[in-house]
């Protein structure tokens, strides 16, 4: 792991907002639980909770595999360590069956556990501030109503001081302002994006400190080795050429014309976005879409000739079967590379991370079948990926700066052996 | 100690195509199925990954698909005269091992038997006289018709998306599909892939001499395509490298690209790899069975009690199965008596090699079931009257990825290595096709499996024992097709030909085909077969026997499209029959 520079370490802390789930290997067995289906006859009070926890995807972070729902436990690298969600389930000394109603409104909306400890903010309290009193007691009414199992998260894994939570304080300060006035407007797009949804979590560009860069919001972000694209208006890297109805259908059967949803998003498909309503979806396109990039523009220069046509001949031979010649792929089953935001991220750090472990589209009721491309970490090299990753994010009208085999080799270095590699022959 | 464990409605030996088809049906049904595979999870990101999948030496040398000889075996003769003796190495026919079973490594190749297939007895009496059928030949009619099969045979078309042309819709016969095939309700679900230059030189010459080719119907995707259940398969690459291999592109349907993304999703489907059958156990009046025991991943023995038990592994296995827990009465080759083992049948495979002096074919492009076909001479498509035998087989230029180590097809007179062979290589390999025939084998008194007396596998139980040979019947047939075939390559234009005809006794160790059928056989009579047309078992109504064991005989077409489709039935009648009526027999003894 990266060290930090030594002054920033003390008052750094752990503190990579919202970090995501590591992806685990699909073979991981047995497989997170859930989603969990609304409760069978609950009142208004407890749906409304559960369609919340969906919004949130709680699941997302507190369903490990092999554990019980909501019982925590679930590793989320930071840039400074690993910190261990928590067992949310009713349990009175694991989880959290000894909090009132207060305890979990202090929690959602101050970043405040029970017992006055300030919490990390790889819980995402910066976004959950923004939602009503109404809804912390609908999602704590919901939250009653899981089992309750006995079972205590593994110790966070943080070096001396990040392990000190009252420097969470020296955080807040800098990153964190309670809503005030929390509503569900102005708008349920907005709404979500910005509150339960906590989509700045992954796509906002993050400070040193692993604060939000607030003038960047949604621009994309670079976390746990990957880079989530930017969700803006910007036609070229963001949502610009989206439809509405394009960015409703990804997050509900996760894939559409543009895009397929892998990584660290097939985890937030399978327990949130698929789950939600198609109104949350379309709200969440409309908002989106016209969302604003206060990006710079970056100099996409044409790439050296020589390393384009390395590309070229690597791309026909070992892409170009599923992604055709012409980039142009098969739709909802292999993902186009023309026009692809995740292809032409000024960051190419998830271009690189595909290239090198594979990935696999994530699985939905709607799309079950998990489509996947194989790694080929472990038959091309640095340089070759670079050249064919500069290939596709400048060919068929695309344009991004040029990728360098020390960009890979420093990936590889961080993500070690691809998960994906053929076994041994008989 | 063995461990009990509690019942389950129903339960699933053997989890490849069939294994999936029927877990899938019940589970969709609401039933709770629990599938037991001897063999390991395998899935196509992990297990046949495109960056590896075409490794020639892992999968066609080494076998790295196929069952594994020093766990299970199988002793074969060519008559009782002989001492059977166990197979060390696969050949002339390869099973798969491990979830989705051999259609991981098969072809696409998807067939519809004529409607004559099913009445082979009565049908070829009626025509030809019952002098003209030897009295070994015990051939059946299968006590199922076409017309009862058709939707079943289109469901499982739908599932894998095939690919191809009708040639007849509804008693209409369409320009450019196979005119003889029975009558479809529907068009194939994609069009056919597109043809390569030397299947299309076929063509042209076939039916210069009158015949009727149409493209092979294929389960290798045309186009991206998403089945009936909501499956999403990946359109072909043309890679050639279907048949003894897995595919990457998700092209090639097998459980794993049409049916596990939804049935493994499913709450009330379990799947236990590493588990293997010992025996089916019977109840205490021998009239039913009450379940399984198996040998799980720590080599422990579990008891599985379940409701139902669906028989859906390798045709050689079931067979070997019900043997070995005495279900049905194992067939007597001396007295004709017993069903269990009775009428193994197989195939009869010739080629002819057609070697161009001046056209580039490119045979290194391929898919499993790419070719030009015809069934002129296929089952009772043509005249028998004074050719000494009954059947017929299809007629075909296939173009399936002329795979290095194994494609090497030298002209007449060519030395078998050495510098003039590898000449002879350099100089054709580009410019050579092969059209193949593919037979029919009817059943006759003598071919049959049964246990060996003296070999065992690593479990303790007796090897499958089997005896089977070509009876002149197959002989005649096969050179009948050869010579047509030759004609036809001959009228191709070729520099020259090299006819490869079947001689002999069979031969077990050169490959042929995996088309092993029967021994489990399905009728309307338990005197003379083991399940009734339902493939429900006679001697105990809560097992059913579903596969290539259920053909009374061989057709001349490749099998998976009926095993589907009897596949398909079978579900059907256990969810709209047997479950609702007491759970009887489905037909009456």
């Amino acid at each position: 792991m990266r060290r930090l520079p030594a002054l920033a370490a003390p008052v750094a802390a752990a503190f990579a907002l919202a970090a995501a789930p590591a992806v685990l290997d699909a073979q991981q067995m047995p497989p997170a639980p859930g989603p969990s289906p609304p409760p069978a006859r609950a009142d208004a009070q407890v749906l409304l909770g559960h369609h919340l926890a969906v919004l949130g995807d709680c699941e997302g972070c507190h369903n490990r595999h092999g554990g019980q729902p909501m019982a925590g436990g679930v590793p989320l690298p930071t840039p400074f360590g690993t910190i261990y969600s928590a067992n949310i389930t009713p349990d009175r000394t694991t989880g959290i069956g000894a909090w009132t109603q207060d305890d979990f409104w202090n929690a959602m909306h101050r970043g405040v556990r029970a017992d006055g400890a300030k919490l990390y903010p790889a819980f995402p309290y910066p976004y959950f501030t923004h939602i009503t009193r109404a809804e912390s007691d609908a999602l704590y009414a919901y939250l009653k109503t899981f089992p309750a199992v006995s079972y205590r998260p593994p110790p966070n894994k943080l070096p001396f001081p990040l392990n000190i939570r009252a420097l969470v304080a020296f955080w807040n300060l800098l990153y964190f302002k309670p809503d005030k006035a929390p509503t569900t407007g102005p708008t349920a797009g907005e709404h979500i994006v910005r509150g339960l949804g906590h989509c700045g979590g992954c796509h906002t560009p993050k400070t040193f400190l692993g604060g939000d860069k607030t003038d960047h919001e949604l621009e994309g972000g670079k976390i746990d080795n990957w880079f989530a694209p930017a969700l803006t208006a910007d036609a070229r890297t963001g949502l610009g050429a989206w439809s509405t109805a394009e960015v409703a259908e990804f997050l509900k059967t996760g894939r559409n014309a543009k895009a397929n949803g892998s990584a660290s998003m097939a985890e937030v498909i399978r327990f949130s976005t698929s789950q939600m309503t198609d109104d949350d979806r379309a709200a969440i396109g409309d908002y989106l879409r016209a969302h604003p990039s206060h990006a710079a523009p970056v100099a996409t220069p044409k790439p050296d000739p020589r390393t384009m046509a390395a590309g070229e001949a690597i791309y026909v031979d070992q892409c170009a079967a599923c992604h055709a010649v012409d980039g142009k792929a098969a739709p909802t089953y292999f993902p186009p590379l023309p026009g692809a935001a995740v292809t032409q991220s000024i960051d190419p750090t998830t271009v690189i991370r595909f290239i090198l472990s594979g990935t696999q589209t994530v699985a939905t009721d709607a799309r079950p079948t998990p489509l996947s491309m194989p790694s080929f970490g472990w038959k091309l090299s640095d340089d070759q990926v670079a050249a064919v990753a500069t290939y596709v994010r400048n060919s068929w009208g695309n344009a991004a700066p040029a990728v360098t085999a020390s960009q890979v080799r420093s990936l590889r270095r961080k993500i070690g052996k691809p998960v994906q590699k053929p076994s041994a022959s008989i | 100690m063995t461990q009990t464990l509690p019942s389950v409605e129903v339960l699933v030996i053997g989890f490849g195509w069939t294994g999936a088809i029927i877990a899938q049906e019940l589970a969709e049904a609401g039933l709770e199925v629990l599938a037991l595979e001897r063999g390991q999870w395998r899935d196509t990101p992990t297990d046949f990954a495109t960056t590896f999948a075409q490794d020639e030496l892992r999968y066609y040398w080494r076998h790295d698909l196929f069952e594994r000889l020093n766990h299970d075996s199988l002793t074969f003769r060519n008559n009782a005269s002989q001492t059977a003796l166990p197979m060390r190495r696969l050949g002339s026919f390869l099973p798969g091992s491990s979830v989705g079973g051999g259609g991981v490594h098969w072809n696409g190749q998807v067939w519809r038997f004529l409607p004559s297939d099913f009445v082979a007895r009565s049908h070829n009496l009626a025509r030809y006289g019952k002098a003209y059928v030897p009295d070994d030949m015990t051939i059946q009619d299968w006590g199922v018709i076409y017309d009862e099969l058709e939707p079943h045979y289109d469901k499982f078309e739908y599932l894998c998306g095939v690919s191809g042309k009708a040639g007849n819709l509804k008693g209409v016969i369409q320009p450019g599909g196979d005119p003889f095939e029975g009558p479809r309700a529907r068009e194939y679900p994609n069009p056919p892939l597109d043809m390569p230059y030397a299947p299309t030189l076929f063509a042209k010459a076939a039916a210069g001499l009158g015949r009727h080719p149409f493209p092979h119907p294929a389960a290798n995707a045309s186009r991206a395509y998403t089945n009936p259940l909501g499956v999403q398969l990946g359109q072909c690459t043309y890679c050639g490298f279907c048949e003894k291999f897995g595919c990457g592109n998700y092209s090639k349907a097998s459980a794993q690209t049409t049916i596990l993304p939804v049935l493994m999703r499913k709450k009330n489907f379990t799947l236990r790899t590493e588990s293997e059958v010992l025996r089916i156990e019977k109840a205490a009046d021998g009239r039913s069975v009450t379940g399984v025991t198996y040998v799980d991943a720590q080599g422990q023995e579990v008891v599985q009690p379940a409701e139902l038990v669906i028989l859906t592994a390798f045709p050689l296995q079931n067979v070997r199965l019900m043997l070995v827990s005495g279900i049905g009465a194992p067939y007597d080759p001396a007295t004709g008596k017993g069903v269990v083992g009775k009428n193994y049948t197989y195939q009869m495979m010739s080629s002819v090699n057609v070697f161009f002096e001046d056209k580039l074919l490119n045979p290194f492009m391929g898919a499993g079931a790419l070719g030009m076909m015809l069934n002129d001479f296929n089952g009772d498509n043509f005249d028998h009257s004074g050719l000494g035998f009954i059947g017929g087989g299809y007629v075909g230029l296939m173009q399936t990825g002329a795979r290095p180590i194994e494609t090497h097809p030298t002209p007449e007179g060519t030395p078998a290595w050495g510098s003039e062979w590898k000449k002879a290589i350099a100089r054709d390999y580009l410019k050579t096709a092969t059209i193949s025939t593919h037979g029919a084998v009817m059943a006759r008194r003598g071919s049959y499996l049964d246990l060996d007396p003296t070999y065992k596998d690593v479990l303790g139980r007796p090897l499958l024992r089997m005896t089977f040979d070509f009876s002149d019947n197959e002989h005649r047939m096969s050179d009948y097709l050869t010579d047509r075939a030759a004609e036809i390559a001959r009228a191709m234009g070729p520099r020259e030909i090299k006819l490869n005809r079947r001689k002999g006794p069979y031969d077990i160790t050169p490959y042929q085909t995996t088309h092993n059928t029967g021994g489990a056989i399905m009728g309307t009579d338990p005197a003379s077969s083991a399940v009734n047309t339902y493939l429900q078992s006679w001697d105990a109504p809560n097992l059913f026997v579903i596969g290539g064991s259920a053909f009374p005989q061989n057709p001349g077409y490749n099998p998976m499209g009926t095993v589907g489709a009897l596949a398909y039935r079978t579900a059907e009648a256990i969810k709209t029959r047997y479950l609702k009526a007491t759970r009887q027999p489905l037909a009456p003894a």
